[in-house]
């Protein structure tokens, strides 16, 4: 199994550039005129588990971009899903 | 490598593919029926499709020295019509005579409808009548984690039902818990934008440990790459995993889960 300086050596610059990304996307939708919406209010919502001291985040943001309802729905108003739920939820 | 890619469908990608495929080690796949991007009008628009994954498919295939068999139903995203979804499901017998057709699937959920969760009660019935195994689609994004519990419920209720015999396909770090600990298999589907990443599958392997679980890379004709699995073995020996551990979950468990059905035959 390789050692945390082993994966930090195969897998830093990696996850330096995700990072950054996501920094940007963030900075991109602020300064672009219009609204934004539940998908971007549920991604910053999820941005705090990165920081909580847990051994399962990525489960926890998976959790927090799920629709939390339990029953079937009679009908779908749509197909197709967006990476968060929709506001009804 | 020799690897199994249990899971692509090919009707949506090109011949260059399968050579892709082939170069890289795949000696079989398996094709469910899906939803090909586009509604179907007709039941005969199904009887075409299942002669495609029966007939067309494996010959295809043949060309490049993989083997090539396919999961019959109708996909949960064209089932919300139970009246339409029942025509196309009594298509389905005359075709399980074909002797390429491992078993029921892709069926589950994609909105989480109550007509959804019929029909998908309706073909596990049907697979249960033949003695079929099941593979199961579980739904995108934010409907994944319902629908997967939903799923459970459902299966839940089938008292003479061989867990060992479903795989539950697209399990992510949210779902592949409950669906492990109830017996069933389950399906890492390796995605570009969605599902798994390479590295996130590996680390549910490395957390879950190799039993009961496999990985595929679902090509079709959306967002998707057909060499994902071996792109995976690549990063797992990148990570530090042996050859016998990477053979396992890239080709002995899809071997042993496959092997039920007596028609995959390597
Ligand atoms: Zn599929």
């Amino acid at each position: 199994m390789p050692s945390k300086q082993d994966l930090l050596d195969l897998q830093f610059i990696e996850a330096r550039h995700k990072l950054l990304d996501l920094a940007a996307f963030l900075d991109r939708i602020d300064r672009h005129p219009g609204e934004d919406d539940y998908r971007f209010a549920a991604m910053k919502s999820a941005l705090p588990i990165l920081l909580e001291n847990r051994p399962d985040r990525a489960r926890a943001v998976l959790e927090a971009f799920s629709d939390p309802t339990t029953e079937p729905i009679p009908q779908a108003s749509f197909q197709g899903a967006f990476g968060a739920p929709t506001p009804k939820h | 490598m020799k690897y199994i890619e249990p899971h692509a469908h090919m009707v949506s990608r090109t011949t260059d593919d399968y050579e892709k495929l082939a170069l890289a080690g795949c000696e079989a796949l398996c094709e469910p029926a899906f939803w090909a991007g586009f509604d179907r009008s007709s039941a005969d628009g199904f009887h075409d499709y299942f002669r495609q994954l029966t007939e067309y498919e494996p010959k295809r295939a043949a060309k490049y020295g993989i083997k090539h068999f396919s999961w019959l139903c109708i996909n949960p995203k064209e089932a919300d019509d139970p009246g339409f979804a029942r025509e196309v499901m009594s298509l389905i017998p005359e075709f399980l005579k074909c002797p390429t057709v491992l078993g029921i699937g892709e069926i589950g959920l994609n909105k989480n409808t109550r007509n959804e969760l019929t029909i998908f009660e309706e073909h596990v019935q049907l697979a249960l009548d033949h003695g079929l195994p099941i593979l199961i689609h579980t739904p995108h994004l934010e409907d994944k984690l319902k629908g997967t519990r939903l799923i459970l419920d459902s299966l839940a209720g089938f008292s003479k039902l061989d867990r060992a015999k479903v795989i539950i396909d697209h399990v992510e770090e949210h779902t592949v818990a409950p669906v492990l600990d109830a017996g069933y298999w389950a399906g890492m589907t390796l995605y570009p934008h969605s599902k798994c990443s390479l590295d996130r599958a590996i680390d549910i392997l490395e957390i879950h440990g190799p039993e009961r679980l496999w990985m595929n890379s679902a090509c079709d004709w959306g967002v998707s790459d057909p060499l994902a699995v071996p792109k995976c073995a690549l990063q797992m020996k990148s990570r530090r995993h042996g050859a016998d551990a990477i053979e396992r979950i890239i080709y002995q468990n899809p071997k042993d889960f496959l092997s039920q059905s007596p028609r995959f035959i390597l």
